[in-house]
């Protein structure tokens, strides 16, 4: 495994590691450390570090939700300028990726309740012309959010032996 | 005949001169302290692979629920003897060299019996893992300890080999990747060793549990050296490289006719090994070359750490290079390995393993398992560290 992919492994577990302690559990130089990362910054490999939230343990009203849309392809750009215009003009659109299978693109979206994500679909979403059909699944139970399992309850049963 | 009943003289005085093991006796006392947190297990941290499991549940679903045979499922013993020959380039027959055990512990038990008698005496570099000793001493052998040495890294030199040679030894043990120093024997070391026995009569055991957690980049065997394939037994299992403990699996492999001998004892004692585990370990051998890489490349990572934060903290640290274990020096707090573990213990809620309990040359060091979440290691670092300030302040 070359360096910069043991650091990004590291950091995809802990943003807030330090270049101190990557540097250590790389195996690597401080200096060393810093320039992989410096560099993966520049290029936009690392392009953000954020904290893991599971919003269902605030007292924050929240919904998530994925939407499937059928799409029908623009002349030039195929499905590009659709997405680009979801993703530019609604800003409590997560992620939008364009799907392989029965459908184009996936929308992820927050809301504050149900109907609002439900509005926002009929209002902002359906209307569009080259839209051809939405799909919204709400989700009801995250059990594992990037990589990490939320309700973790298994214990460490491991006892002395010998 | 007496009314009261005297277990005491039905028990053979060769066990009962056993002492018990010393991790043990540390660790009755931890789980009577609420809070305790514990560096001291001596088992990968990892579940065994899902695809492992998932051969397994297929094995049962399909019935394989008889004994095998006495040596173990030619399936198995085949796919063993490939990784030996990819790894190893030496051949074995896997028909009536490769025996599959119930762990390696059983093997190093079959083992030492089918080779010790009366009198034979057996050299163990020391600090060793527990079993050993008892092993050899229930075959009625004895014991000569060679004791490592920090500033050897631990290795076994030719020198203090050469020093306990006599004409009655018979078996040497050698445990490379170490429990508990995490030492390791590199090709150039065992060339070294090898020089010394070659020209004479001198078995050689060799543990080789922790082979796939060697952080050198390349693992190495006495059996690569000419005519030591005959006069080696290896023990390996399927415990450490692919998280398997519990499923009770190991191998030996050697020369044919001592083999047969190890299965004697085998088939009495075991009849055969447990059939799912085997039905699970085919899958392992087969298919778990990635699984090894990517624990071996977190462990590495948990090995770095430590021996870099313990070293800041003035616990001296040699740097081990292979096992999942950290073996660091405590002497600069003036305590005995017990006293510190004590203290530690007792003030900090944290257990570790006293070095003397691997014998009397592991006095003065503790052994740190790192077979723990990185964010458990840094929390068991804070108390050490938080120990270490309070003595020292003292």
């Amino acid at each position: 495994m070359s360096k910069q992919t043991q650091i990004l492994k590291i950091l995809e577990k802990n943003a807030r590691a330090t270049i101190e302690e990557i540097a250590v559990l790389a195996g690597i130089t401080y200096d060393e450390a810093a320039a992989i990362i410096s560099e993966m910054e520049d290029r936009k490999i690392i392009f953000g570090y954020k904290a893991l939230i599971d919003w269902d343990k605030t007292e924050e009203e929240n919904v998530s939700a994925f939407i499937e849309l059928k799409v029908r392809p623009q002349l030039g750009d195929g499905f590009d300028s659709v997405a680009k215009k979801i993703m530019y003009e609604y800003p409590n659109v997560k992620s939008i990726s364009l799907m392989s299978g029965g459908f184009d693109l996936l929308v992820e979206i927050d809301g504050n309740n149900m109907k609002d994500v439900a509005l926002f679909v009929a209002e902002h979403l359906s209307p569009m012309d080259c839209i051809l059909s939405t799909t919204t699944h709400f989700v009801l139970r995250r059990y594992k959010k990037d990589g990490i399992i939320l309700e973790d309850k298994s214990k460490d049963e491991r006892r002395m032996t010998l | 005949m007496s009314n009261s009943f005297n277990p005491d003289k039905f028990l053979s005085p060769v066990v009962k001169d056993i002492p018990p093991s010393g991790i043990r006796k540390f660790f009755d006392i931890v789980n009577q302290i609420e809070g305790a947190i514990s560096l001291g297990v001596g088992e990968p941290d990892f579940a065994t692979p899902w695809h492992i499991r998932t051969a397994a549940v297929e094995a049962l679903k399909q019935g394989h629920t008889y004994y095998t045979s006495n040596w173990g499922l030619i399936e198995l013993r085949k796919a063993i003897a490939d990784n030996v020959h990819k790894k190893y380039g030496v051949e074995y027959n896997p028909e009536d060299e490769i025996l599959v055990t119930v762990g390696g512990s059983e093997a190093v038990d079959i083992c030492i019996r089918a080779l010790v008698g009366p009198g034979d005496e057996v050299l163990l570099p020391e600090p060793a893992f527990v079993c050993y000793k008892p092993c050899v001493e229930m075959s009625r052998g004895k014991v000569i300890t060679i004791t490592t040495k920090m500033e050897d890294n631990f290795k076994l030199t030719k020198e203090a080999l050469l020093e306990k040679i006599t004409d009655k030894t018979k078996l040497l043990v050698l445990s490379y990747p170490n429990n508990p120093t995490g030492a390791i024997m590199t090709y150039e070391d065992l060339k070294e060793i090898y020089e010394v026995i070659k020209d004479r009569d001198i078995m050689v055991l060799s543990d080789e549990i922790y082979d796939e957690l060697n952080y050198s980049g390349k693992s190495a065997s006495i059996i690569q050296f000419p005519g030591m394939k005959d006069r080696t037994i290896v023990v390996n299992g399927f415990s450490k490289a692919y998280a398997m403990t519990g499923w009770r699996l190991g191998y030996a492999y050697g020369n044919s006719e001592i083999m047969s001998m190890l299965t004697k004892i085998h088939q009495y004692a075991i009849m055969s090994s447990p059939t799912i585990s085997q039905y699970a370990a085919i899958e392992a051998v087969k298919y778990g070359d990635e699984d090894i890489v990517k624990m071996r490349e977190e462990y590495n990572m948990r090995r770095r750490y430590l021996v870099h934060e313990l070293n800041e903290m003035g616990l001296e640290c040699f740097e081990p290079l292979g096992a999942f274990y950290v073996f660091p020096s405590i002497k600069s707090t003036g305590m005995t390995s017990e006293q510190f573990c004590e203290e530690l213990l007792k003030d900090q809620k944290l257990a570790l393993v006293p070095g003397n309990a691997f014998g009397e040359s592991g006095e003065g060091h503790v052994r740190i398992s790192y077979a723990y979440s990185l964010e458990n290691l840094k929390i068991a670092l804070g108390r050490i560290k938080a120990f270490l300030e309070k003595i020292r302040k003292d």
